[in-house]
């Protein structure tokens, strides 16, 4: 079976090493069927790693500790959900789940490519199986998930209790997913700039894959940080870990760009800062990934395994020095068509936003890697913590909120003040209210989060009257009741309304972080049974000890031999709350050096939370009950001179007698108790966003007008995206001036501008429709070729030396551009 | 004002603005950090009042609770200097001797007394890629 995995690596290698030559031959002698070769070997990829990860899957359920990793961890004992989760949890597992997930989103993405940008898909293609290769390599030569022992050993070290948790099925999975997606928009901007391509439709391409990156790193994220609130013991969910921060930055500068992106398309603006953030989230994502492997910084995730850093800085390097180049040697394409138009406009606000996130995302860098640019610089690796991160990110988070709420109600291109003063009255009236009701309850002390209440009552003002005002215009010309006009507005404008929602989403987040970061209690107290203690308003008692042995009763389903917890009783004001079971799992070593029966509960002990959730506050506790008492080592060593190792029901009748020993005599155990307002709203926070994400995602049904054969040839397909996105344009123009964002007078100004605009545009399709010429066979190719030749002598704006019959179109454009970019 | 002027004036602003702030970011964060030594350099340079950040290993034997407080000593990887340390805190699961552990500690005279909830306990290398050793069979 092993031989089946070490098989399929290798082919693998093959395929890609196949695939990076089809795809570049193809595309430089322009033989389109090299191209598609290329493509197929994508998916051949994605077949092949899917049965090499069946293969390691198949031995972890089947308890194969003849695979080294297996034996590593996982074991008989260990439950069958984690032994399925196990495959990821080392090394070379992780490294086979990143390769495949890459490998199946790659697929997904030229699969959804095929028919358009083929120059462009074929150098992608190119870089997501170089990327490929890389993975593959690191299995093939240093992190072989197909190695075997032979005898194989007949029982494994089990899965690291400390990942025995429901959330380790699902983010690495999640955060692989977002990761791996990062890396499509970077080979398509890769792709873009080598074939000297940057137009409207590769932005089209491009958005809905760094959405969808985006939105599953957001997902991973989040699991993380519930991961870590509800399952681990420190009660907290981001400890500006570095691990932790190195999955954000992607996240943050994903989110710039697919605000600028938007600008790109209206505008043809910032055509270097968009292809930079394509290029910067995608290594910033390789940068994630290499950070857990390499044990270059310290982090509660990255420990060992330094033999994968040097590739990987390899990688890394070849990533930033690539980039480089190719922006700066293509600087003459990434000219801008447009400029900002006025200061008061929809792009400027996410100029602004973008700074900020960028800003953000260099803080984050800065005080991530500090370590090792201390070391560099002074000697002395030195780091930064919580309390540095927090006052940096947190003014930063506050201003990028206040955006939010001020982008949706400002129009696009060009504002009218007096609206937008009006329109931003009734929501700032909000935020200050909301600021004056808090103090006068007596919420005070937290500058921070009472700024963050209010603006994220501000934000949810603006999204709340954007709806209103939205229904209000659709229900002045159909005649529906306001659900049905909210439905429909919606539908027909999923990416607006779908990106409000996302706002809405994260204004509720930050409540959520601001509420349960300012206004926590925590104690820490040692109780013995009886004892209570105070925690905030509610009072806590340790009511009596319990005590279970396992697996059979393992109440966390995890696999522990031996479970300590408490009874918990809290209440309020003398009324009883809730009832809490912390506990601590202790699980078996497997080292007999601890004794016949010590090995039994010597393995990595786990706390295991209880939590009570509620909307207006969360109640947390843990346990670390004492076993070490000398009654209870007592019995252990006893057990150890009098028992066999190869006795182990013995030895477990022995961890009963401890057990009920324990329950009998407890010893005072010490809890730990939190109490924070509002937790549960980062995670409503959290599904709100995925919702509004997944509502801007959704296709819209697309109408299937009959395309001439003309418009597959580069000109063509360019000229029908930017025509698209100037009817889109017209759509919003109208919509902003509906939901009052724009005076009388702007808005007939801007209409007529869009308008003659699309006239161009429509003009030169009709030309590139009447020209006479037959086209036989290959002539498509033929012309795409001629074209990219043409291109290939650019060095200007979209000027392209003309054709004798292609004249007219050509010199259209050319004359459309020159008098963009003489606009002040 | 010509709107290409008021455009470079903006820029230029935007851009100083961007670099005064980076520059006190990165300035900040000199005075702000903690450095990471072991207990050999700690106990050559470590001054009174200022924090630091121990990294080392849990040494065999020394771990006792007294109360809320946790002692135990930490040594080099290679063995060598041991420092005690007096912590009162969150104690991670990961936790026991011959782990590496990083905790922020402060001087006072000898002895030197850990941070609430400073401690972070590495776990024995999770991503090895050596092959493992040979396991107790029963």
């Amino acid at each position: 079976m092993a031989g089946l995995g070490d098989v399929c690596l290798a082919l693998a290698l093959l395929t890609c090493g196949c695939g990076i030559g089809a795809s570049l031959y193809g595309v430089r002698s322009g033989r389109m069927e090299w191209c598609d070769s290329g493509r197929r070997a994508v998916y051949l990829l994605a077949g092949i790693l899917t049965i090499a990860f069946a293969v390691l899957e198949i031995a972890f359920l089947r308890n194969d500790f003849s695979f080294n990793t297996v034996a590593d961890t996982s074991s008989t004992t260990t439950p069958t959900f984690y032994k399925a989760a196990a495959v990821w949890s080392s090394q070379e597992g992780s490294l086979l789940l990143w390769a495949w997930l890459l490998s199946l989103w790659s697929s997904l993405a030229l699969f959804l490519t095929r028919r358009r940008m083929r120059d462009i898909a074929a150098y992608a293609t190119a870089i997501l199986l170089g990327f490929g290769a890389f993975f593959v390599s690191l299995m093939v030569f240093y992190a072989n998930p197909f190695q075997t022992t032979s005898p194989a050993p007949v029982q494994g070290a089990g899965l690291d209790p400390l990942l025995r948790f429901p959330t380790m099925m699902i983010h690495p999975p999640m955060l692989y997913s977002g990761y791996t997606l990062c890396t499509v928009p970077l080979a398509f901007a890769m792709g873009a700039l080598l074939a000297r391509r940057l137009d409207v439709e590769w932005i089209a391409a491009v958005r809905r894959f760094a959405f969808a990156a985006w939105l599953f790193l957001g997902v991973g994220i989040m699991l993380g940080a519930r991961w870590s609130y509800s399952e681990l013991g420190w009660g907290g969910y981001w400890g500006w870990d570095a691990v932790e921060n190195a999955s954000l930055m992607p996240w943050l500068t994903g989110t710039a760009f697919l605000h600028s992106l938007m600008i790109q398309e209206k505008r043809g603006m910032l055509k270097v800062w968009n292809v930079s953030l394509a290029l910067a989230t995608g290594t910033l994502a390789i940068m994630g990934t290499f950070l857990v492997r390499s044990g270059v910084l310290n982090s509660i995730h990255a420990f060992g395994g330094q033999t994968l850093g040097v590739p990987f800085v390899c990688l890394i390097g070849v990533l930033i020095a690539g980039s480089i180049y190719l922006v700066v040697s293509r600087r003459g394409l990434l000219r801008s068509e447009h400029r900002l138009d006025s200061l008061l406009s929809r792009e400027s606000i996410f100029l602004a936003n973008n700074l900020v996130l960028v800003g953000l995302c260099f803080v984050i860098f800065w005080g991530t890697y500090f370590p090792l640019i201390s070391e560099a610089l002074t000697g002395h690796p030195a780091s930064v913590g919580p309390p540095w991160f927090d006052r940096y990110t947190v003014p930063l988070a506050l201003i990028l909120v206040l955006l939010s709420g001020i982008g949706p109600v400002i129009a696009w291109r060009r504002a009218t003040l007096a609206n937008a003063r009006r329109n931003l009255l009734a929501p700032l009236l909000v935020g200050l209210a909301t600021l004056g009701a808090l103090l006068l309850l007596g919420v005070s002390g937290k500058p921070g989060a009472l700024a963050m209440f209010s603006c994220a009552a501000f934000v949810l003002a603006c999204v709340s009257q954007e709806l209103q005002r939205g229904v209000r215009a659709r229900r002045a010309t159909t005649r529906e009741s306001p659900p049905q006009a909210l439905v429909g507005l919606v539908r027909r404008n999923r990416k607006r309304y779908g990106g409000y929602l996302v706002h809405a989403g994260i204004a509720v987040l930050f409540v959520g972080v601001a509420a349960s970061s300012s206004f926590q209690h925590a104690v820490e107290p040692t109780l013995a049974v009886g004892q209570s203690a105070k925690v905030g308003a509610y009072r806590v008692r340790y009511v009596r000890p319990t005590a279970t042995i396992t697996p059979k009763y393992d109440a966390a389903h995890t696999g522990a031999t031996l479970s300590l917890g408490a009874v918990v009783d809290v209440s309020k004001g003398g009324r009883h709350v809730t009832t809490l079971y912390p506990s601590e799992g202790f699980y078996d070593s497997g080292e007999a050096s601890q004794g016949s029966v010590g090995h039994f509960i010597g393995g990595q002990p786990v706390s295991h939370v209880a939590l009570d959730g509620g909307l207006t506050r969360d109640i947390w506790s843990a346990i670390a009950p004492n076993i070490e008492t000398p009654q209870l080592k007592h019995i252990i060593e006893v057990a150890n001179r009098t028992i066999p190792i190869v006795r182990p029901d013995e030895g477990m009748i022995a961890i009963a007698f401890l057990a009920r020993t324990y329950l009998q005599s407890p010893p005072p155990a010490q809890f730990h108790f939190i109490v924070s307002p509002l937790v549960m709203w980062i995670w409503i926070g959290g599904l709100i966003v995925v919702a509004g994400a997944l509502i801007a995602i959704w296709p819209a049904g697309r109408r299937r007008e009959p395309v001439s054969i003309r418009r597959q040839t580069r000109l063509g397909a360019r000229l029908e995206a930017a025509r698209e996105a100037k009817y889109r344009e017209l759509r919003d123009l109208e919509l902003d001036y509906h939901t009052g964002k724009l005076s009388d007078e702007d808005y007939r100004l801007t209409d007529a501008a869009l308008r003659s605009e699309a006239v161009e545009i429509l003009e030169q399709l009709d030309e590139l429709d009447e020209l006479e010429e037959p086209l036989g066979p290959g002539a498509l190719e033929q012309q795409d070729r001629v074209e990219r030749e043409q291109d290939g002598e650019d060095d200007g704006p979209a000027v392209e030396v003309a054709l004798d019959h292609r004249a007219a179109p050509e010199r259209a454009l050319a004359a459309a551009d020159a008098e963009g970019a003489g606009e002040p | 004002m010509n709107p290409a002027r008021k455009r470079t004036v903006r820029l230029t602003v935007a851009l100083g603005a961007a670099v005064v702030l980076a520059s006190a970011l990165i300035y900040t964060s000199f005075s702000a950090a903690s450095p990471a030594l072991t207990p050999s350099q700690l106990v050559r340079e470590a001054q009174p009042g200022r924090s630091y950040q121990l990294t080392g290993t849990v040494v065999g034997g020394s771990v006792h609770r007294h109360g809320a407080t946790l002692d135990f000593s930490v040594a080099d990887r290679a063995g060598g200097t041991q420092i005690p340390v007096a912590y009162t805190g969150t104690v991670p699961d990961p936790f026991k001797e011959g782990r590496e552990i990083i905790v922020t500690v402060q001087r006072q005279g000898s002895s030197y007394i850990g941070e609430a909830n400073s401690l972070i306990t590495k776990c024995p290398s999770k991503y090895k890629t050596a092959p493992p050793s040979q396991k107790q069979s029963y």
